[in-house]
């Protein structure tokens, strides 16, 4: 099973990628709305990706109020 | 429809519409691609009946309060009708909210039934500030076999098998209390009567009439007034069909409009964005040959289409895109917030009608309706039927305060009649919103006059309710003002909060500061945030008992300081 470090590395690689953002500008503490730009129904998109990715399924509501790649990480990784 | 111009109340309504349309569905439950249930009108009474008859064993009188707190699903409507049955009246509660949140509006309202969803029980059950108090508990959705459910009972213990009575009620008694903002400390409870809502239908209804067949996609929460009657109370009164969507991810959202053949849509602004970026992603994907097809089309769609909405004609000209949206789309009916004009037009060019309008909880939902005869973007339409609007201290261009009359205003606020008087006037509800009235009757939307944001997901901040998340922070005083309100602009967009801090004589305002400023807004939900910061060199006027004056520190800071001071975070 990954590592929270491994977990959240992946996130940070799939988000970069989604939003074609680079790579080495992100940051597992960055609060992901305002280092990429995104609203919220696109933080959902890349939810989306990141279930696929990880085989996985998040409620919408486990990851409302959530904005930093860290804590997203943690819920996923809680369902891994 | 039902004629609910004849109907003394949501209760009776609703009763009749479950006889009169007994084997047609009026609700499906879809999480993602599967469907979890469907209801016919007859599944949906037997449904309510041992809940009404609970509630009646639990000594549930007319008038008394009932919450609701969930996400969208069928149980908050079948709940609603048995509240509205047994004479009582509805709160629903934001899910968005917080457990501290939550726990302050269910002590306002004396609510005396919750119905939760378990996970939000158990957020609140773990708040600081629980305690168990007189209130029934009951949790619609699963907990597990021996959690603690704090008092709560499951929705398969909360029934009973008798029959029930009918507790009429009159258009004057409350039937819901909606909470417009409130979590500062004073709590804006709308209470809405079954006069303001009946009436509210009967003048909706003619642009977005319901019949069985009819099929409402549900994503907006249902306790929002534009889902509670979009989304509940119009399509049942007219045999319709609820679908209840468990994700807001816009794939499934797309994916639903074709699989259930929706009729109409609530969105806000947000979503319609999205809608957008989606279409345009696809259109710029076109070869050149068919992007130029794509785009006589649209012209064309355009020039017959701008003195009504022609779906047919629409459908057949762009097949293609009207298939994406399952083909039977009538509307899609966009709220919450100010829609930019170029975001209806795009849509208007493809031929998927967007109605716009203008709304407020306290004025029970729809003031205005753009009901496109012709295609107007630059208004939020003229009024709805039986609504009155008048401009008041209009200034030489005519704009300004939105004042509204009709019988869909609200009562009151809830336990706060000094508030109440100061927002209806003489009949009038005083919107706080400015605009004017152009020759058409249309209603132009141009700023507030009112110290609070709107975002784009239709959510109205309040700055009041966000202080709390500062208390603390190392200066002599702080207050956050939406930034228009501060410099007012001809804008419904945009709006930014910003919290203006006073430091202690002599005090720097450094890093430690801005970096506890900058950690507190990181927790707040990220709809709720400041922009920024900006430092205030004066004492905060105050009152006897130690208020701020915001309206007399507004016109100062407007005054002396430009909106350039903002440090943005």
């Amino acid at each position: 099973m990954n590592t929270i470090e491994q977990t959240t590395e992946e996130i940070l690689n799939l988000a970069a990628t989604h939003f074609n953002f680079p790579r080495a500008g992100l940051q597992a503490s960055d609060d992901f709305y305002k280092k990429l730009g995104i609203d919220s129904l696109q933080a959902l998109e890349l939810l989306t990706r990141l279930e696929n990715h990880f085989g996985v399924e998040l409620p919408d509501y486990e990851v409302q109020g959530v904005s930093d790649f860290h804590t997203l990480a943690t819920r996923i990784q809680a369902r891994l | 429809m039902l004629d609910l111009t004849k109907y003394e109340s949501l209760g009776a309504a609703l009763r009749d519409a479950l006889d009169r349309w007994p084997d047609e569905v009026c609700l499906i439950e879809a999480d993602r691609d599967r469907e979890r249930s469907r209801l016919t009108y007859r599944q949906f009474r037997d449904a309510a009946e041992p809940l009404i008859a609970a509630l009646e064993d639990y000594g549930f009188a007319a008038g008394s309060r009932a919450a609701i707190l969930m996400t969208n699903q069928p149980k908050w409507l079948i709940s609603a009708y048995a509240i509205f049955f047994a004479g009582g009246v509805v709160v629903p509660l934001d899910y968005k909210l917080s457990a501290d949140e939550h726990l302050q509006l269910l002590a306002h309202s004396k609510a005396e039934v919750l119905f939760v969803e378990y996970p939000l029980w158990r957020a609140i059950a773990e708040a600081a500030g629980f305690h168990e108090r007189k209130l029934r508990v009951v949790l619609v959705t699963e907990a597990p076999l021996h959690a603690d459910l704090a008092g709560g009972l499951r929705w398969e213990e909360f029934r009973a098998n008798h029959a029930t009575e009918f507790r009429s009620r009159t258009r004057k008694d409350a039937a819901c209390i909606v909470y417009s903002s409130g979590t500062g400390g004073r709590p804006k409870g709308c209470v809405l009567t079954h006069e303001n809502y009946l009436e509210q239908c009967a003048a909706v209804a003619p642009v977005f009439p319901f019949w069985p067949g009819a099929r409402y996609l549900s994503i907006i929460p249902t306790n929002h007034a534009i889902d509670f009657m979009g989304g509940f109370i119009m399509p049942f009164t007219g045999g319709g069909t609820v679908i209840h969507l468990r994700t807001l991810r816009p794939e499934f959202i797309r994916e639903a409009f074709t699989k259930y053949k929706i009729t109409y849509m609530a969105v806000v602004p947000l979503i319609l964005s999205n809608l957008r970026r989606g279409l345009g992603e696809k259109f710029a994907a076109l070869p050149r040959s068919k992007r130029r097809i794509l785009d006589a089309l649209i012209r064309i769609n355009r020039a017959l289409t701008r003195r009504k909405p022609r779906p047919g004609l629409s459908r057949a000209l762009l097949k293609d895109i009207h298939q994406a949206f399952g083909g039977d789309l009538r509307a899609l009916l966009v709220g919450g917030s100010f829609t930019e004009p170029a975001l209806i037009d795009f849509f208007h060019g493809i031929g998927i009608p967007i109605y716009n309008g203008y709304g407020a909880t306290e004025a029970c939902t729809a003031i205005t309706i753009n009901d496109l005869k012709p295609f107007r973007p630059d208004t939020v339409g003229p009024p709805v039927r039986g609504m009155e609007i008048r401009i008041v201290e209009a200034g030489s261009d005519g704009i300004g305060e939105v004042a509204v009359r009709s019988k869909t205003v609200m009562s009151h606020y809830l336990d706060d009649p000094e508030l109440t008087a100061e927002t209806i006037v003489d009949g009038w509800l005083m919107t706080g919103d400015l605009g004017c009235l152009d020759s058409a009757g249309h209603l132009q939307l141009l700023g507030r006059k009112k110290n609070m944001i709107v975002t784009a997901e239709g959510k109205n901040i309040y700055p009041e309710d966000i202080e709390s998340a500062f208390d603390g922070i190392p200066v002599k005083e702080f207050c956050v003002f939406a930034a228009n309100y501060l410099w007012p602009q001809r804008a419904m967009t945009g709006e930014q909060l910003v919290l203006v801090i006073h430091p202690e004589p002599g005090q720097a305002v450094n890093e430690a500061v801005r970096t506890d400023i900058s950690g507190r807004n990181s927790r707040l939900l990220n709809y709720k945030r400041i922009s920024g910061y900006m430092v205030w060199d004066h004492d905060f006027p105050r009152t006897v008992s130690m208020k701020i004056k915001r309206a007399v520190l507004a016109e100062q800071i407007g005054k002396s300081m430009d909106r350039a001071a903002m440090v943005p975070l």
